[in-house]
C-alpha cells in the first residue's frame, strides 16, 4: 500500500522545507526575477537585431537614443504604450483581444521548465535555479519529469494565437495569412518533435535537467578518454540541424517568415493590430526565439556545463554555470539575427515541400540510425 | 482523497452533454465536436479506473491478471483513433460543403442535390 | 482537501465548457470551449497521476486535432448556425433515453459511493513515460502496429477526399 500523504505533508517529506510560506515566497521571487530578465532580454534583443542587421547591411542601426542607441528599446516601449489602440468595429472583439494574449502567455510558460543551473544558496535558503525545480534536503533537485513534453505542448497551443488573430480580424487577407502561418507552424512541429527523439534515446529522460545531466562527462571512445565534453551535438549533428531548421520555421523567422513578409507585400495576420496588441505579438516572437535558443543549448550543447574555477566564492560558483548558459543562448540569438541578415526567404510552396518532403524523412532516418546504434551498444 | 465515483460522475455528465449535442445541434462540425467530447469523457473513465486498480489491487476478481497501466495505454489508442477519425471526417465535411454549400444536416438529407 | 478543491474547480470548468459548446451558435465558439474542456481534462489527468497522458492530451488533442477543427471552421467560413426544424425522432427517443441512462448511472454512483474507494496521486513508477513505453512496445505491440496502419489509411483517405475535382 502506498503512502497516502498529500499537500504540505508531502512537501515536508520530500524536500525538507519546513515552511510552505517560505517555499511560496522563494518561488514568487524566482518567477518575478526570471520574467523580468526575460522581458528585458527581449527588449535588448530587438536592439541587438537592429544594430547587427544594420552592420550587415553596411549602415549604423540606432545610434541617436542614448549611447550606441542603447535606450532605443525604452523609446519603442513608450511609443507602443502611447500609441492609439484601435479596435475596429467589424472585428470579433473577444477573440481579437484574446489572440495576442494567448500568443504571449504561451511563450512565457515555457520558461517555467527551463533550468539555468544547479542549486544556489542565498541567506541560508537553498533553491534550484529553475522555476519548477525543487531542492531536496540532500542537495538533489527534482524536476518536472515531462519537461520537454510540456514545451512541445505549449508550442502546439501557441498556434491558436496566430490562427485566431487572423480569423477575428474579419478580413480575407488576414484570414489567408493566418491560415498559411498556422499551417506552416503545425507542419514543422512534426519535424521538431521527431528531431528531439534522437536526444531522448541518448539521454533516456524527458526531463530537461536529466538531459543536461546525461551530458556531464566526457566522451570515452574504446576505453580512451578523449577530453571532449559529452554533449549531444557530436552524435546528433543531423538532429541538431533538423531541430534548428524546424525551430526557425516554428518561430516564423527568416528564411521561413513568409507569413510576416506578407505584411510588407499584401497583408498578414497582424494587419489590424496596433500598439500594445501588436507589441504582444512582437514580444511573443522574441520570447519564442529565446525558448528555442535555451532548448538548443540545453539539449545539444550541454546546458550550463563549462569550465568551473574552484577559487571563486560559492555564490559566484553557483552563478558561473548561468554565465556559460547565457553565452550559449546568446550565440543562438546571434545566429538567428545573422541568418536573418544573410538569407532570402522561401516561397510558401518551397517552404512546405521542405518541411514535409525533406526534413520529416530525414528526422525519421535519424531516429532509425540512432536507435540502431543505441541498441547495438547496449 | 477523491472517491472514484466523483470521477465517474464527471465522465457521465460530460458523456451525456456530448450525446445531447449530437442529437440536438444542426451544424455538422458541432456534431463532430460532440463526438470528440464523448471520446474525452470515456478517456477520463479509463484513467480514473487505471489509478483505482493501482491503489486497490485486492478489489480485482480473483484469478484475473490485470495490468493497471493498461488504462493509460488504452487512452493512447483512443486518442490515435480519434485523430484518424477527425482527419477523415473533416475531409468528408469539406467535400459535403463543396457540393451542397451548407453545413446544416437538415439540408443534406436527400441524395439528390 | 487541496486535492478536492482542485478537482471541483477543474470539474466545473469542464462542465461549463461542455455546456457552452451546446449553447453557442457559432461553431468557432464551440470549438474554443471544447479546447477549454480538453485543457481542464488534462489537468484532471495530472490529479490522477497520469502525467504522460496529460501531456499527450494537450499535444495531440488540444494542439493538433482541435487546431484541425478550427482550421476547417475558418476555411469553410459558413457562419452561425441557422435554426431549422431538427429531427423529431432524436427529440422524442434520444433525449429521454439519455436522461434515463445518465440518471440511473448517477443514482447508482451516488448511492453506492460508500463502497468505492478513493483515488490518490500514485508513486514514481505509475503513469510515467518509461513504464507506459514498456507496456506499449511489449505487451501492446500488435495494437500499436495496427493503429499505425489505421493512421496511414486515414491519411490516404483524407488526401483523396480533400482533393479538388478539376
Amino acid at each position: 500500500m502506498r503512502n497516502q500523504i498529500w499537500g504540505p505533508e508531502l512537501l515536508k517529506a520530500c524536500i525538507g522545507i519546513v515552511d510552505t510560506k517560505t517555499f511560496l515566497i522563494i518561488a514568487v521571487i524566482k518567477i518575478a526575477l526570471v520574467v523580468f530578465i526575460m522581458l528585458t532580454g527581449v527588449a535588448y534583443t530587438t536592439w541587438l537585431e537592429r544594430k547587427l542587421i544594420g552592420r550587415i547591411q553596411n549602415r549604423w542601426g540606432p545610434t541617436r537614443v542614448g549611447p550606441f542607441g542603447l535606450l532605443q528599446p525604452l523609446a519603442d516601449g513608450v511609443k507602443f504604450i502611447l500609441k492609439e489602440d484601435l479596435l475596429p468595429d467589424y472585428v470579433h472583439k473577444g477573440l481579437f483581444i484574446l489572440a495576442p494574449m494567448l500568443a504571449l502567455v504561451m511563450s512565457l510558460i515555457s520558461i517555467a521548465v527551463i533550468p539555468f543551473g544547479e542549486n544556489i544558496t542565498i541567506a541560508g535558503h537553498t533553491t534550484a535555479l529553475q522555476i519548477s525545480g525543487i531542492t531536496h534536503s540532500g542537495g538533489g533537485i527534482s524536476d518536472i519529469s515531462i519537461g520537454l513534453l510540456i514545451i512541445l505542448g505549449v508550442t502546439s497551443v501557441g498556434v491558436y494565437g496566430v490562427a485566431l488573430a487572423g480569423w477575428s480580424s474579419n478580413s480575407k487577407y488576414s484570414l489567408l495569412g493566418s491560415l498559411r502561418a498556422s499551417a506552416q507552424m503545425i507542419s514543422y512541429e512534426l519535424a521538431l518533435g521527431l528531431s528531439l527523439v534522437g536526444v531522448l534515446l541518448l539521454s533516456g529522460s524527458l526531463s530537461l535537467r536529466g538531459i543536461v545531466k546525461a551530458q556531464s562527462d566526457t566522451w570515452i571512445v574504446g576505453g580512451v578518454n578523449t577530453h571532449v565534453p559529452h554533449w549531444f551535438i557530436f552524435p546528433q549533428i543531423i538532429g541538431f540541424f533538423i531541430y534548428l531548421m524546424a525551430a526557425f520555421a516554428e518561430t516564423n523567422r527568416i528564411p521561413f517568415d513568409m507569413p510576416e513578409a506578407e505584411t510588407e507585400l499584401v497583408a498578414g495576420y497582424h494587419t489590424e493590430y496596433s500598439s500594445m496588441k501588436f507589441a504582444m505579438f512582437f514580444m511573443a516572437e522574441y520570447v519564442n526565439m529565446f525558448t528555442v535558443a535555451c532548448l538548443a543549448s540545453l539539449l545539444f550543447f550541454g546546458g550550463w556545463h563549462g569550465p568551473t574555477f574552484s577559487f571563486l566564492p560559492p555564490i559566484a560558483q553557483a552563478l558561473l554555470p548561468v554565465l556559460w548558459f547565457a553565452l550559449k543562448v546568446f550565440f543562438f540569438i546571434f545566429l538567428y539575427i545573422w541568418i536573418r541578415g544573410t538569407l532570402p526567404r522561401f516561397r510558401y510552396d518551397q517552404l512546405m515541400a521542405f518541411g514535409w518532403k525533406f526534413l520529416l524523412p530525414l528526422a525519421i532516418a535519424n531516429i532509425i540510425v540512432t536507435s540502431l546504434i543505441v541498441a547495438w551498444r547496449a | 482523497m477523491i472517491p472514484l465515483s466523483w470521477y465517474l460522475m464527471l465522465s457521465a455528465v460530460l458523456f451525456s452533454i456530448g450525446v445531447f449535442g449530437f442529437l440536438l445541434k444542426r451544424n455538422i462540425i458541432t456534431i463532430f465536436m460532440s463526438i470528440e467530447l464523448m471520446l474525452n469523457a470515456v478517456n477520463l473513465s479509463f484513467v480514473a479506473f487505471a489509478n483505482y486498480w493501482n491503489t486497490h489491487p485486492q478489489m480485482l476478481p480473483s484469478g484475473a491478471r490485470m495490468v493497471p497501466l493498461s488504462g493509460h495505454v488504452f487512452v493512447f489508442f483512443v486518442m490515435v483513433v480519434a485523430a484518424a477519425e477527425a482527419a477523415v471526417g473533416l475531409a468528408i465535411i469539406i467535400s459535403v460543403f463543396r457540393t451542397r454549400e451548407t453545413l446544416n444536416v437538415d439540408r443534406v438529407n436527400l441524395l439528390k442535390l | 482537501m487541496v486535492h478536492q478543491v482542485l478537482f471541483i474547480v477543474f470539474g466545473l470548468i469542464c462542465v461549463a465548457g461542455a455546456i457552452n459548446l451546446l449553447v453557442q451558435r457559432h461553431p468557432i465558439s464551440s470549438a474554443l470551449s471544447l479546447v477549454v474542456v480538453m485543457a481542464s481534462l488534462a489537468l484532471i489527468y495530472l490529479l490522477l497521476g497520469a502525467e504522460f497522458v496529460a501531456a499527450i492530451q494537450v499535444i495531440v488533442y488540444a494542439g493538433a486535432i482541435m487546431v484541425l477543427f478550427v482550421f476547417v471552421i475558418m476555411l469553410l467560413n459558413a457562419g452561425a448556425e441557422e435554426r431549422t426544424r431538427g429531427s423529431r425522432i432524436a427529440l422524442l427517443v434520444g433525449v429521454p433515453g439519455v436522461v434515463v441512462l445518465a440518471g440511473t448511472v448517477g443514482w447508482l454512483l451516488v448511492t453506492g459511493s460508500q463502497q468505492l474507494g478513493g483515488v490518490t496521486i500514485g508513486a514514481t513508477n505509475f503513469g510515467d513515460t518509461h513504464t507506459i513505453a514498456r507496456f506499449l512496445f511489449r505487451d501492446f505491440l500488435l495494437p500499436f502496429e495496427i493503429t499505425s496502419v489505421l493512421i496511414l489509411i486515414a491519411i490516404m483517405g483524407a488526401v483523396v477526399l480533400g482533393k479538388k475535382e478539376n
